[in-house]
């Protein structure tokens, strides 16, 4: 988190706002969590035909710290589920999740034991991108409409307070020690 | 390299202590570090993970772990038809989904006991070899990018954004392309079609030339590829290697050969075969055969048979729909095929095909209704991968990542 | 590269037939292949002796199928060997009973690992000389064999494998 921890309570940040969410839109650098079929078609995205760079996801990382945007591509199981979950919480703010293809979004054509029907039941999604896979074109329109919505954010947002209460919780559940 | 590796080793001490199973927490012997090669792993191999024990940089023991991406095709398998499973079998092996298609279509007509039209197995066989040439474009391609070398891949994938043009023309999806029916083709193929492909074969064997270039006489290519992750041919039948791993290990095995399917019986091609079954041979190994796939492709696009181009017995295919508007035994066939499905006699078979990475084997059982009572899929990466322990143990672990890429393990064929 | 002789799998069944009379329970030919279906007890004598005398030196593929229902014997596992110097193919079956256990083949190929541990996770079947008796496939924490035919497509409730991390359904808003 960056400037939403100087705040405070009594501060409404209009213009601020604007410029931040300019510069963190303009910039999302994507984290490809690539599973299945659907990483095959981000591969496509990622080269020179359907150039993703050009919307400012210049970098892929595969590094969570290091990444703003997490794209979940792929088929997620009840294996898989936990690994997903502690990437996204090893994100650091602000981050968003962009949901391709119908395995990610409902399970798609797998209604079985072994899937997981949907992310968005351990972890909160931003945008939803149907098809199985999608085209390229629509991951580049799912990124566009990202954008317009990240514009429309407000540094006050309360979710920021939420999640980070959220990890609190789940960190003093655990039994984790933490070395002093 | 290994031998200086192999005389400080013996200085340290004994590893039998490291079991197998992870199930009991034992203590690791001094100098060892336990390290998960994690199944979040860059996008391109897909979800394998790997709990390596490590001393220094050298890999002392390596469990695979799978199942990440059970996508559960057997059990779905017997809830679907016979036409409808190949909507399954799209989405096992990813990055050359026509050649599953075509697999299960041969093992499917087989256990029918129906033939398809020769302009249909004609096509057939010109879409496989071109998926053929996409799948040892990624596995080549990232293997370059694995050491290093992303250029060769940024060459390489414009030519399969043209191959999926071709098939998102003729089916009308680029990568889940359900592309042939039990029978035959469901549409005929659209008019550009041979231009189209005389266009790509125009340009691409220049494109594979100026990627061998970078690659086969490079210094460093040629240190981190050659003799790392060997296997000998006795091993590799132990194991039940097939495809081009068992190629390059010596042993000239081609289902199309030894069980010719569709047309691979009347065109004329070679199977190349490797030395010592490394890196570098397999790489070797997959250069040639899409070479070769250019040139069955070349014999066959001129002389496509006239005819039908699905078998017109409309008890196993659809009839066309022109036809199951205006004639009423069409349309009689039509409703009876959708609403009851294909009998199918009863019985069990097993029919293999040559996939890209392997033989892609069918084993149907069959009871006598319209959708399979199992089906068990003979998966060709996962009788190579759990080899892997025994190819990088006693190696660094950067080998291990591109003896990794190079077996070309699919992840979404492995588990499922 | 040499296509099947055809005559071969006539010469093959008749061998087998005749040295080993009462010790299998059937043995055809299955259009492309021949068939040999017998009792567990003499599986690993006739795998050693399809490897050493006749050139089957790859384990193709190894399987069980669920008769539940269908036959008096449960589980058949299915074997299919191959010869790569004659390309030659063969298959055998081993009816097993619910709770019996199989020898594993281990010994004569070492890719007999992970598909015995595939149909010890999906079926149940347990394998006698393992070096790894554990799941594959499934999570650790598993109960269940999905693919028998008692067990349904959807699952039945694998929530518990995820329960800590699940996150809490958000209550509808009532109308006031």
């Amino acid at each position: 988190m960056g400037v939403e921890k100087y705040l405070g309570d009594s501060i409404f940040a209009t213009s601020l706002s604007s410029v931040a969410n300019w510069a963190r839109k303009g910039s999302l650098w994507p984290y490809p969590y690539g599973t299945a079929c659907c990483s095959i078609e981000f591969m496509s995205v990622m080269c020179s035909d359907f150039d993703i760079a050009r919307f400012g996801a210049e970098r892929p990382s595969f590094s969570p710290r290091q990444a703003d945007l997490l794209l979940v591509l792929g088929t997620i199981t009840y294996k898989m589920a936990p690994v997903l979950w502690r990437v996204y919480h090893t994100m650091s703010e602000p981050k968003w999740v962009i949901c391709v293809g119908a395995c990610a979004s409902s399970g798609g054509m797998f209604d079985s034991y072994a899937v997981l029907q949907g992310i968005d039941r351990i972890i909160p999604v931003d945008m939803y991108v149907p098809g199985c896979p999608p085209r390229p074109e629509m991951m580049l329109d799912a990124l566009i409409k990202l954008q317009k919505k990240i514009q429309k954010e407000s540094l006050n947002d309360p979710k920021y307070q939420e999640r980070s209460d959220y990890l609190q919780r789940i960190f003093e559940e655990s039994d984790i020690e933490v070395k002093k | 390299m290994q031998e200086n590796n192999s005389e400080k080793r013996a200085v340290l001490k004994d590893y039998s202590v490291l079991r197998e199973s992870l199930a009991d927490v034992d203590v690791l012997p001094e100098g060892i570090m336990r390290l998960n090669l994690g199944p979040a792993h860059p996008a391109t191999h897909g979800i394998l993970q790997n709990i390596i024990d490590i001393d220094g940089e050298t890999i002392v023991k390596a469990r695979p772990v799978i199942g990440y991406v059970h996508r559960t095709f057997e059990k779905l398998g017997e809830s679907y038809t016979y036409n409808q499973f190949l909507t399954c079998v799209d989405r096992m092996n990813y990055v050359s989904p026509p050649m599953n298609n075509i697999a299960w279509v041969v093992a499917a007509e087989e256990i029918i006991k129906i033939k398809a039209p020769p302009r249909a197995q004609v096509i057939r066989t010109i879409i496989n070899e071109l998926s053929r040439i996409s799948d040892h474009i990624i596995c080549n391609g990232i293997l370059g990018v694995d050491l290093g070398a992303y250029t060769g891949l940024l060459y390489l994938f414009h030519f399969r954004e043209k191959i999926y043009d071709i098939l998102e023309k003729m089916t009308g999806a680029r990568l889940t392309t359900t592309f042939t029916r039990i029978g035959g083709l469901e549409l005929d193929i659209y008019p550009d079609f041979v231009k189209d492909v005389k266009a790509f074969l125009k340009e691409y064997p220049k494109v594979l030339k100026d990627f061998n270039a970078l690659l086969i006489k490079n210094r460093i290519f040629i240190d981190r590829t050659r003799g790392i992750g060997a296997i000998s041919a006795e091993n590799a039948i132990q194991w039940g290697y097939t495809g081009p791993n068992l190629r390059a290990a010596g042993v000239a095995y081609d289902v199309r050969k030894a069980y010719p399917y569709l047309v691979y019986d009347q065109v004329d091609f070679d199977i190349p075969v490797g030395v010592d079954g490394s890196n570098y041979d397999r790489f070797l190994v997959r250069i040639e055969e899409m070479e070769q796939s250019v040139k069955i492709i070349t014999q066959l696009i001129d002389n496509i048979p006239d005819g039908p181009f699905k078998k017109e017995d409309y008890h196993f295919s659809l009839p066309p729909k022109n036809e199951v508007f205006s004639s009423m035994e069409q349309m009689i066939y039509h409703f009876k095929q959708v609403m009851h499905g294909i009998s199918v006699p009863q019985g069990e078979y097993y029919s293999g095909a040559e996939a890209a990475n392997g033989e892609l084997g069918f084993y149907v059982v069959s009871d006598g209704t319209d959708k399979p009572y199992r089906i068990h899929v003979r998966r060709p990466c996962f009788w190579y991968y759990q080899s892997f322990p025994e190819l990088v143990e006693g190696g660094l672990i950067a080998d291990a990542i591109s003896t990794m890429s190079s077996l070309n393990v699919i992840a979404g064929e492995l588990d499922g | 590269m040499r296509h099947l002789d055809s005559s071969a799998n006539t010469s093959l069944l008749k061998t087998i037939q005749s040295e080993w009379s009462g010790k299998i329970i059937r043995a055809e030919e299955n259009r492309n292949m021949v068939v040999v279906e017998l009792d567990k007890s003499q599986l690993v004598a006739l795998m050693g002796y399809l490897k050493d005398k006749h050139g089957f030196d790859m384990l193709m593929d190894l399987t069980a199928v669920d008769f539940l229902g269908k036959r008096d014997i449960r589980f058949e596992m299915v074997y299919m060997l191959f010869a790569t110097k004659n390309l030659q193919r063969v298959r055998v079956k081993v009816p097993l009973g619910e709770g019996e256990k199989v020898p594993s083949l281990i010994d004569l190929w070492k890719g007999a690992n992970w598909p015995e541990r595939e149909v010890f996770d999906l079926m149940g079947i347990e394998f006698e000389n393992h070096p790894l008796m554990e799941r594959l496939i499934m999570p650790d924490g598993y109960i269940g064999n999905p693919l028998r035919k008692d067990f349904p497509l959807k699952g039945r409730g694998e929530d518990y494998l995820i329960e800590s991390i699940l996150l809490p359904v958000k209550q509808e808003l009532k109308a006031k």
